[in-house]
């Protein structure tokens, strides 16, 4: 069954997201970051932040749930329960600090077929309170025997 | 490690890290990745894999931290890309390691890999650093 590829270009609504510094904490030790600035408000003052300043990969916690809504979109059939997670681009601009507000627009970015595996390769570009790209990703989903 | 010292053919500093029993559950609430292959030990079973596995997104956070590391901070990482294979397990060390393959006008790319009991568990990994 070759795989639907008429959803390709299709964009999504923005999701929003509001960072917290608790969370920004929790993530930073879930990853066993080290430096203060993740995880100690004022060392991050002291280093002329706003306040604990998102380790890059907190991109996840901020921009995953725009590539819920495509994941399921029956428009592109895509079978979640053979879905493995092939490869992931971030591309970073300013940093993120506790108390930014972050809007998130995915797309789909394009669907192939190889081998009898199926591509489907997601984008997310968020963007900060201040108009500011802070982050693009790009998720590689690979779906086994479509 | 100063930025200076990143000239081609370099090693980053290696990051090791053993992720503990709980650590997927912790990185769930943390990423609110709660995928049950990841923190069910009998779901993972039933659906064919040895058991628990890491997520894939946890370790590409190790990959991170060995470039930022590196770096001296966040501010220096703009672009990292990886592919996932094969699976991380719980309780057993992951090893971070990366080479400058390039720099040029300010920035630095790294090629860089984690792996686990011998195996590539991210693997052509590119990491982008501005100095």
């Amino acid at each position: 069954m070759p795989v639907n590829t008429k959803a390709v270009g299709k964009t999504y609504e923005p999701t929003l997201y509001a960072v917290g510094r608790e969370k920004i904490k929790e993530y930073a030790r879930a990853v066993g970051e080290t430096n203060p600035i993740h995880l100690d408000h004022l060392a991050a003052r002291a280093a002329g932040y706003a306040d604990v300043v998102a380790p890059p990969m907190f991109a996840v916690v901020y921009s995953a749930p725009s590539v819920g809504p495509p994941i399921f979109d029956p428009d592109i059939e895509l079978n979640f329960a053979m879905m493995v997670h092939g490869g992931q681009e971030f591309e970073w601009g300013p940093l993120v600090v506790a108390g930014d507000e972050i809007v998130t627009t995915a797309s789909v970015k394009d669907i192939s077929e190889k081998d009898g595996r199926g591509y489907y390769v997601f984008e997310s570009v968020s963007t900060n309170q201040r108009g500011e790209q802070v982050c693009r990703g790009t998720w590689t989903n690979i779906v086994r025997g479509v | 490690m100063a930025l200076s010292d990143l000239s081609v053919g370099a090693q980053i500093p290696e990051v090791r890290v053993t992720p503990d029993k709980y650590l997927t559950a912790r990185y769930a609430g943390a990423s609110g990745d709660f995928n049950p292959i990841h923190i069910d030990e009998d779901f993972a079973r039933a659906v064919g894999l040895p058991g628990r596995i890491l997520h894939g997104l946890w370790t590409m956070a190790q990959v991170a931290r060995a470039q930022t590391d590196a770096a001296g901070g966040p501010e220096h990482l703009k672009r990292l890309s990886v592919q996932f294979r094969g699976m991380g397990v719980p309780e057993q060390e992951v090893i971070v390691s990366g080479t400058v393959r390039e720099s040029a006008d300010g920035r630095v790319t790294i090629d860089t890999v984690a792996e686990q009991d011998g195996k590539q568990i991210i693997r052509n990994a590119e990491a982008v650093l501005a100095l």
